[in-house]
């Protein structure tokens, strides 16, 4: 991919480039920011409220809230990121992509730029979540370095998802179709997670599924970096590894399809 | 190449533009007829199948450095699959084809680094201001960053985009398409590709467009690829104009040339109108392609 350093930061600029782009828009009209904020502040306020209150769930001495805050983080990064395709699918109706794919930058930039603007998104509900379970009272791990952490975290998280997202928009080719295998992604990647409760009250087939859904390991990481009483189950290097290993697949993949969606 | 010394404010000199006719003619470039110039686009029996239906067939042509070349045809002959494989966007299912000295299969990096298209859809962004639009092209194109500003600054001059800090949702469809170019210029190309550039425009914004395109020839010596319905526009811009039908090439020349054949003197458009009327096998335009057209034609009108 890359001879030398040189060569690393001219495709850095590229990949860059895509991202800046999506992130002007952002700036041109950011109501979208605000809209995506609802959601999961219902799911804290009210399935979280309600779920604290019956202590039904086994979080290993945590409140529920605790336990469910920064897996909500998670779920609105996924859910956010799983439609991104659609707009590559705009940009194919527009013509944008047109001009994008006819310039020199490595198909890869032009994905992972994309991928990157997508997650700064997922960032700001980071920032919601934070303010909101700090109110409801969760015990939240005060420290720079772990919040620096947490925001490294969504992006490439949500970056993942993005990509997975391109991915299908490059194969099915419509709004509409896309908008169906998104609905019909989330729920499983949702739920057969730690999102919302710990695997091991899962059956055995279920929590293998878990286990290789990368949104674990996102949720692992974000409650181990969000909460004061909160240990890894896996470790933070093995989720680190996981999603990085996992964008990279999906970005090669996903640059391998890229043109295709014009067709 | 270079925009330097570049003395052209937006406003088109109307002396220069509006009779089009004689001098401009006049003005076609020695280069691109003569035979020692190298050829800018060539292409080898190059066709492109989508399942049965061949949409180009077996196309051979070539194009002169500094020629200003126009492909005709009626909708769904092939015009836009020519140029979308002409820019690496579409591999051929066969034959092969080089701009400026490269091959577009085997090189597409080095294709794409020295052309710039403007695709029949909007290409530049509604969302983004005209001047971001040119920014993010020039990141992508890698220009270097001290040059980056500069660049761009000329591109939006020579083109007379005097609203660049303006969404490009505000543009006018004339104003859409010299950013479109604008866009294009910024990588200072040696071949221009232009799809129906001035389809849903304007007379006015025509021969601005027009204009424009003579002076990137005249100054840059850019070889200009470009399709058009309108036969006035290829003969007033081309010293050679090729016909599509269903994907083959049916006829190659100057328009001078196209129009002397047959029973004494014709109008282009009456060429046009007799090779679109010869009979053939499969008919014209698809959905998809007149939905593309109309849609082009909506966002400049």
């Amino acid at each position: 991919m890359a001879k030398g350093l040189p060569e690393l930061l001219a495709t850095w600029d590229q990949t860059a480039a895509i991202a800046e782009a999506e992130l002007r828009k952002l700036r041109h009209d950011p109501i979208e920011l605000f809209t995506r904020v609802v959601q999961p502040l219902l799911w804290l306020l009210i399935f979280g409220k309600v779920m604290d209150r019956i202590r039904a769930i086994p979080t290993g001495g945590l409140p529920y809230l605790d336990f469910l805050a920064p897996g909500i983080l998670a779920q609105s990064a996924l859910f956010i990121s799983i439609f991104y395709g659609i707009s590559a699918i705009w940009e194919r109706d527009s013509g944008v992509l047109t001009r994008y794919l006819v310039s020199p930058a490595p198909r890869w930039t032009l994905v992972l730029g994309k991928a990157l603007g997508g997650g700064v998104r997922s960032l700001s509900q980071a920032v919601v979540i934070f303010g909101l379970s700090a109110a409801l009272g969760v015990q939240i791990r005060w420290e720079p370095g772990a919040m620096l952490a947490i925001l490294a975290f969504t992006l490439l998280g949500s970056a993942l998802f993005s990509t997975l997202s391109l991915i299908v928009a490059c194969l099915v080719k419509t709004r509409e179709r896309l908008m169906g295998i998104g609905q019909l992604l989330t729920m499983p990647l949702f739920f057969a997670s730690n999102a919302i409760y710990p695997i091991h009250l899962m059956p055995g087939w279920l929590s293998l599924v878990s286990r290789i859904n990368p949104l674990s390991y996102l949720v692992d990481a974000l409650r181990t970096l969000m909460l004061v009483h909160s240990s890894s189950t896996v470790g933070l290097g093995t989720d680190l590894a996981v999603l990085a290993l996992t964008l990279i697949a999906l970005t090669a993949l996903a640059a391998k399809l890229y043109p295709r969606i014009l067709v | 190449m270079r925009f330097e010394g570049l003395q052209f404010s937006g406003a088109p000199d109307k002396k220069r533009m509006v009779p089009l006719g004689d001098n401009l003619m006049l003005g076609l470039s020695p280069m691109a007829r003569d035979p020692s110039t190298p050829f800018a686009i060539e292409t080898q029996e190059i066709s492109r199948r989508f399942g049965s239906f061949r949409a180009v067939d077996r196309l051979t042509l070539q194009v002169r450095a500094g020629a200003i070349f126009a492909l005709l045809g009626p909708n769904g002959s092939g015009k836009t699959t020519t140029i979308r494989m002409l820019t690496t966007l579409l591999p051929p299912s066969s034959g092969s084809a080089r701009v400026d000295g490269h091959d577009v299969v085997r090189d597409p990096t080095a294709v794409r680094a020295r052309i710039g298209y403007v695709p029949q859809m909007l290409s530049a962004d509604p969302d983004l201001t005209g001047y971001e639009n040119l920014s993010i092209g020039a990141k992508l194109y890698r220009i270097p960053r001290a040059e980056r500003r500069d660049r761009i600054e000329q591109a939006l001059e020579f083109m007379g985009i005097e609203q660049p800090a303006e969404l490009v949702r505000h543009y006018s469809g004339g104003m859409i398409r010299r950013l479109e170019i604008a866009q294009a210029l910024v990588s200072q190309p040696r071949v221009l590709f232009l799809d129906e550039p001035t389809a849903g425009l304007d007379p006015v914004a025509r021969r601005t467009l027009w204009h424009h395109l003579h002076e990137l020839r005249e100054r840059w010596q850019m070889t200009i690829f470009l399709t058009t319905h309108y036969m006035e526009e290829a003969s007033e811009l081309c010293e050679t104009v090729g016909f599509l039908r269903s994907g083959r090439l049916v006829r190659l020349g100057s328009p001078e040339e196209l129009c002397r054949s047959g029973s004494g003197q014709r109008s282009l458009e009456e060429v046009f109108l007799d090779i679109a009327g010869e009979p053939h096998p499969s008919e014209g335009s698809s959905y998809a392609d007149a939905l593309r057209t109309r849609k082009a034609i909506r966002r400049h009108g």
